[in-house]
């Protein structure tokens, strides 16, 4: 991998909540190109490593780069699909609209959507299978339904890596095998899928490469050479065992 | 009608349409208090504002005192941010200190100016035609007029321009991070627009009432759209209902305008309350009936589809089995009879062909519950709805 891009590259990331540190000295570089997954337990700064990355957070200590430029600089390179529980559903609006949030980015300030990120909208609707909600309101939609409108708003975004965070959380297994399916075939584009990820045992068949996080970077790579049960044991802390399919 | 009295309508209007449109984005961004904080917390900058100016209506006594709005946002957010105290009691502990500031200011200083903690809680429409704007001797209206016009103006503008900031920025703050459309900066924008307005307003309406004006027309209008543009629409339109009928009905009763217009909303809030289509209390509990009836229904097909043996099914033992009353059983009866679900033959309750099919749908309807597939199938459930 020494020859490789990197799409994400963080040192010496320091992190803290009124001066108590939530994510100590990270070094951590994410290869272009792979679909990775955060593991870690409640608590280990997972969320905010992403949020930080994409400058939600501001770290008291270290570096971010993306592409080899600091984020404000590459914004419109990069995705984002928050926690679904981050916002309010009852928001008087459309899953199209929220779709076509996506397009803000692009857009700017002041300049208003047209017919061209109507078009983006739901083109990205279609490929989540949602194009026969697009009129529905948010607050109307199941929790699967939901996860899908921010997974098309974030490719409505048209960008080159992804931060997911916990895509999977409360939908059903229907909507899980849809999401895989499109960050499967993001990453076969090109793209770079950063997602945290809450089910262990999902790893080895979803992801190809992982980070193991608790506070500090306890590895990372490409799963097959290192989820095993001494870094999930690190990582936990408790002896931990999971059948890791070969 | 007389000109005062079609001034005073006029500013009434005015105020409920500037303070309807941040009122929408205060409510949906769940800070509807700090509206009230504001309102409070801005009479040391009025006060202040008022020993230099020596003019409620001078535009440097709105920016002091608006300033000193946006000061009590940032301070709530200060102490928040310690994580000692959470937001509503951060609220609670600054509004106050700054308000009593400015009443000890007004007591100290003000006792022989037009300026008393009775104007500035109430406030006094039915006065403002008397201040006017007099340039080169020619009489231009009401000062109040031109000041709320003038607030109202620039709210418009910086609404059509950044629309589409304000809802990403007050849906999903993290996204708008990320896209680049800070969140901080529309944050400070609409609580910039909320302290002007909130002092351009209060002169007229007071502190109270300038609470009033943003809070209920946005809280009625959510009961009833869930369309953004739609609720801005209703907002205005429902502030400025609530101002002009509130003004005749503080003619008839001979009684304060301001008060009168407070009680008008609130009466609407009401009334919408009770009876909006979808989100109203009667059609709630309306809903709910219906609700109950359908799966008692449904109970009722799937108890017969389970069991062949006439005995199970005789309408006696129906009720005694399904432990309901006699009443609800024999409406759950009546309705599925009506539906041509069940025939009823020496006294034997048995499915029909309709009655076998939807019992069936139920079921995929009941182990798919939380499935897309059931979409159709929602539309049938309607069916015996009325």
């Amino acid at each position: 991998m020494d020859n490789q891009t990197l799409a994400v590259q963080i040192d010496d990331l320091t992190v803290a909540y009124n001066y108590k540190p939530v994510l100590w000295d990270i070094d951590l570089s994410v290869p272009e190109g792979v679909l990775m997954a955060i593991v870690g337990p409640n608590g280990a700064g997972k969320s905010t490593l992403i949020k930080t990355i994409l400058g939600i957070i501001k770290p008291i200590a270290g570096t971010v780069s993306i592409y080899g430029k600091p984020y404000s600089k590459q914004r419109k390179l990069v995705a984002y699909v928050p926690q679904k529980g981050s916002v309010d559903w009852d928001f008087p609006t459309t899953a199209l609209d929220v779709v076509m949030m996506g397009t803000y980015g692009n857009l700017g300030w002041i300049k208003r959507p047209g017919q061209k990120e109507k078009k983006i909208a739901l083109e990205s609707m279609e490929k989540v299978d949602m194009l026969a909600y697009k009129n529905r309101q948010i607050s109307q939609l199941s929790g699967g339904q939901q996860q899908r409108v921010f997974l098309a708003r974030a490719l409505a975004q048209d960008a080159s890596i992804y931060f997911m965070d916990e895509p999977f959380q409360g939908v059903d297994a229907t909507t899980e095998i849809a999401i895989i399916n499109i960050l499967k075939e993001l990453r076969k584009a090109g793209k770079t899928v950063v997602v945290v990820h809450h089910d262990l045992q999902t790893v080895p068949e979803y992801f190809d490469w992982v980070t193991f996080l608790n506070v500090k970077k306890i590895a990372t790579g490409p799963v097959k050479d290192i989820f095993n049960d001494d870094n999930l044991t690190k990582t936990y802390g408790i002896n931990y065992k999971v059948a890791v399919n070969k | 009608m007389s000109n005062p009295q079609i001034e005073i309508q006029l500013i009434a209007a005015i105020v409920a349409i500037a303070c309807a449109i941040p009122g929408v984005f205060l409510v949906l961004r769940k800070m509807a208090l700090i509206s009230d904080a504001i309102s409070h917390s801005i009479l040391p900058g009025i006060v202040i504002g008022f020993f230099i100016t020596q003019d409620l209506n001078s535009p440097l006594l709105i920016l002091l005192a608006a300033l000193t709005g946006v000061i009590t946002v940032v301070m709530v957010e200060f102490i928040q941010k310690t994580g000692l105290v959470k937001e509503d009691t951060a609220i609670g502990l600054v509004f106050p200190v700054l308000f009593s500031i400015g009443v000890i200011l007004i007591a100290k200083n003000a006792n022989d100016v037009h300026l008393d903690v009775d104007a500035v809680l109430l406030g006094e429409l039915a006065f403002a035609p008397f201040d006017r704007l007099m340039v080169g001797g020619a009489d231009w209206g009401p000062k109040s007029l031109w000041v709320m016009g003038s607030i109202l103006f620039i709210t418009i503008s910086l609404l059509i321009l950044f629309f589409k900031e304000l809802k990403v920025t007050t849906f999903d703050a993290g996204l708008s991070s990320v896209l680049g459309i800070s969140p901080v900066v529309m944050h400070y924008g609409l609580m910039s627009v909320s302290s002007v307005t909130v002092v351009g307003a209060f002169d007229a309406v007071g502190a109270i009432l300038v609470v009033a004006l943003m809070i209920a027309p946005a809280a009625t209008a959510y009961l009833l759209t869930e369309d953004l543009k739609k609720m801005i629409w209703l907002s205005i339109l429902f502030g400025v209902f609530s101002a002009i009928s509130g003004y005749w009905v503080a003619n008839i009763l001979d009684a304060s305008i301001s008060g009168s217009i407070a009680t008008t909303l609130g009466v609407v809030f009401l009334l919408v309350y009770l009876f909006a289509p979808k989100k109203g209390l009667i059609s709630v509990l309306y809903r709910q009936k219906q609700q109950r009836i359908e799966v008692s229904l449904i109970t009722f097909l799937l108890h017969l589809n389970r069991h062949e043996e006439e005995s199970e099914r005789h309408i006696n033992h129906l009720q005694e089995h399904i432990n309901w009353r006699a009443v609800r059983a024999r409406s759950v009866l009546d309705l599925a009879e009506k539906n041509n679900l069940v025939e009823i033959e020496n006294q034997v309750v048995s499915l029909t062909e309709k009655g076998l099919a939807f019992t069936e749908k139920s079921l995929e309807y009941i182990i798919n519950n939380k499935d897309e597939k059931i979409e159709p199938m929602k539309e049938d459930f309607f069916l015996f709805r009325g």
